[in-house]
């Protein structure tokens, strides 16, 4: 399976972002085999608008099944659903505790988005 | 002539302006509640409304039959709310700003402007008083569109008066830009002196004559009226702090018909900006 985690950090030790849309960048974790890399989210950072779209795009475009992060609004829900991407909210960990906790089956899959949409 | 009524900061007094230049007018005026998002006018002017016009905006919408996929239409978008995943493509109408242009590149005409609701305007009058009344529907975010159709109920001769949206952004340029000249509403207060430079800053860039009021006036040395001499910018008006006014806004009634004293000055707002022009 291919994970995307938020993160603000560059390896596996470094927490979760709570943010999805505003994300950094993501780290791409493939479980079968323990190799992650990195996926940058920069064009997002000064995005006016639809920055959680364009974040879901971004996952999208790296084939993931799986997105961790804090919080997921309803626009970026929309698009993870529509690309059959399932959404796992977390919080306080660092990105291999998540994938862990993922693992383990602690993380329950959302079925809707976990925060309201806003504006700019 | 077509005056805005605008500030930078909210509750600066914009209806309260507007609606008693309206009401001190002799002869036929127009006022146009141009503020959207919250238009309260018609509490003031109590207005008969006669007619009742929906408003619509173009918003793509997607035939997936003739989609490629190529996804021409997401590269395209400013606004990004349209987006290509793999073969499907989505649009987000709240994030649409209907420039069109998704629809004009599409190779394969899959996307199409449709129209979609969102406001209406109410118009009617009272005695001398033609009003129009803007208001966006719940839950839509682009106010510009309602804006312009409002702008439209200008009358072509006389004094049409435009109570505009707060702020300095799309909404307050949208309401401003079409006049001829603004009363920029503010108050003496650090905050009421703060946003009105941001006003001037916006205003200035788009080349409108305009003036400056002072609502809730304690002292006629203020820091509006100090900022005003020392940026050459004429001070069109001070309305005292009055609990007669706060009075009569509660009950839903011009100021100017508890402090008539005013009638003068605010019939004069009119003739100082046209010798602006």
């Amino acid at each position: 399976m291919k994970i995307a985690v938020s993160t603000s950090g560059e390896d596996l030790g470094a927490a979760v972002d709570t943010r999805f849309g505003r994300a950094p960048r993501f780290l791409i974790y493939e479980t079968e085999t323990g190799a992650f890399s990195l996926k940058e989210n920069k064009q997002n950072l000064n995005a006016a608008q639809g920055a959680g779209i364009q974040s879901a795009t971004c996952v999208a475009e790296e084939e993931v099944d799986a997105v961790i992060t804090g919080n997921c609004g309803p626009k970026a829900y929309a698009v993870l659903d529509a690309a059959s991407i399932k959404v796992y909210t977390c919080s306080g960990a660092t990105v291999s505790e998540a994938v862990e906790q993922l693992r383990k089956g602690e993380l329950k899959p959302a079925e809707e988005a976990n925060v309201e949409g806003h504006w700019v | 002539m077509k005056i805005a009524v605008a500030s930078g900061k909210g509750g600066t007094g914009k209806t309260t302006l507007s609606c008693a230049m309206a009401f001190a007018a002799q002869g036929e005026v127009t006022l146009l509640d141009c503020d959207v998002e919250e238009p309260n006018s018609h509490f003031f002017v109590q207005p008969k409304i006669e007619t009742e016009e929906r408003i619509h905006r173009l918003v793509p919408a997607v035939d997936a039959e003739k989609c490629t996929g190529c996804g021409e239409c997401a590269r395209v978008c400013q606004f990004n709310a349209v987006i290509s995943l793999g073969r499907k493509t989505m649009v987000f109408n709240e994030l649409c700003h209907s420039c069109g242009a998704c629809a004009r590149i599409c190779p394969t005409g899959a996307l199409h402007e449709v129209y979609t609701p969102i406001g209406t305007i109410e118009i009617g009058r009272r005695d001398h008083v033609s009003f129009a009344s803007g208001r966006l529907d719940v839950g839509q975010a682009m106010s510009p569109p309602v804006i312009r159709k409002t702008l439209e109920h200008s009358s072509a001769q006389g004094l049409t008066i435009i109570d505009c949206p707060p702020g300095t952004s799309c909404p307050y340029v949208t309401a401003v830009k079409g006049c001829d000249a603004a009363v920029l509403v503010t108050e003496p207060t650090p905050f009421g002196l703060h946003d009105l430079k941001l006003a001037v800053d916006t205003i200035r860039e788009m080349a409108i004559p305009f003036g400056v009021a002072v609502n809730r006036m304690t002292e006629e040395n203020n820091v509006i009226s100090a900022y005003c001499a020392a940026e050459s910018i004429p001070l069109l008006l001070q309305i005292p702090e009055d609990r007669r006014a706060a009075e009569a806004y509660s009950r839903g009634e011009p100021i100017n018909t508890v402090m008539p004293e005013l009638n003068e000055k605010l019939r004069a707002i009119p003739k100082m900006l046209e010798a602006l022009l």
